[in-house]
């Protein structure tokens, strides 16, 4: 077992075992923490997979922005539902199953598909991966209308959001 | 790189279940919106493992996990904006008690 193997098993137990933390824990507020955990075990997946850009942006906006949003909107409602009474659905049984089914189908599909133990070649030299990515986002026959959309996206989310939040004042 | 490249999908997919069993058995509509968010965080993880492992000269798989982040911090800003107009109104953030569009 290489070192590298060994980083990604540490790795993957702390992103699984802070997903299980934020599905189980009855605190809504360490469940936000716990998420902030399992993202950055993400970005140092990301890391591993030697993308840099994705890596700094996963600690930018999910750790940075969303994390603290979800911080946020915990704090801003109420409090009683965190302190009494369950936090889950009764019959919880039933997605637990449904997950575990889940997982056993997506698990025994994965193991069975041709080549799949296969390890990744080293990037060709000279590839400067986020350069790469600068280019294709911006380039008009590769991902130029998708980018723009996805700015069309925010904005109407950024309007829609101010617009929903807003106090009437009637 | 001597990781084989089932492990990122088996990784991924037990995150996946877990956000999956998260949206299905919390009450609370955020902690649902939590579980989303594990979702999104594993097909960004499949995402990027077949940029590196298939073609890297090729960044569709990190273009694509780029439009995803922006998607899920839209959806987040909107579902938070949303949860909260809905408690100001009607006290409430459990799921199972917005039921206006109940029909």
């Amino acid at each position: 077992m290489t070192a590298e193997q060994i980083i990604f098993l540490l790795t993957g137990a702390l992103v699984l075992g802070s997903a299980i933390m934020v599905v189980t824990v009855r605190n809504l507020l360490h469940a936000a923490l716990w998420l902030v955990a399992s993202l950055f075990g993400v970005a140092v997946l990301y890391a591993i997979l030697q993308a840099n850009f994705l890596a700094v942006v996963q600690v930018v906006v999910y750790i940075g922005a969303i994390a603290i949003l979800f911080i946020f909107a915990v704090m801003l409602t109420r409090r009683e539902l965190m302190e009494k009474g369950r936090q889950t659905r009764p019959n919880w049984w039933i997605p637990a199953l449904l997950g575990l089914l889940l997982l056993t189908g997506l698990v025994l599909l994965i193991l069975n598909i041709p080549g799949i133990n296969r390890t990744a070649a080293a990037l060709p030299v000279g590839l400067d991966t986020v350069q790469a990515l600068g280019t294709a986002l911006v380039s008009p026959d590769a991902y130029v209308l998708p980018f723009e959309v996805a700015s069309v996206l925010m904005l109407a989310a950024l309007v829609g959001a101010v617009y929903v939040a807003t106090v009437d004042k009637k | 790189m001597s990781i084989p490249l089932s492990w990122y999908l088996i990784l991924a997919a037990a995150l996946f279940c877990l956000g999956l069993y998260g949206v299905f058995s919390r009450k609370n509509a955020i902690a649902i919106l939590l579980g989303i968010e594990l979702m999104l965080n594993a097909v960004n993880i499949n995402l990027v493992a077949f940029w590196r492992y298939l073609n890297p000269t090729q960044m569709a798989g990190q273009a694509f996990a780029v439009i995803v982040f922006a998607v899920a911090a839209a959806e987040v800003a909107v579902g938070l904006a949303l949860i909260i107009s809905v408690y100001r109104r009607r006290k409430t953030v459990v799921a199972d008690e917005i039921d206006l569009m109940r029909w």
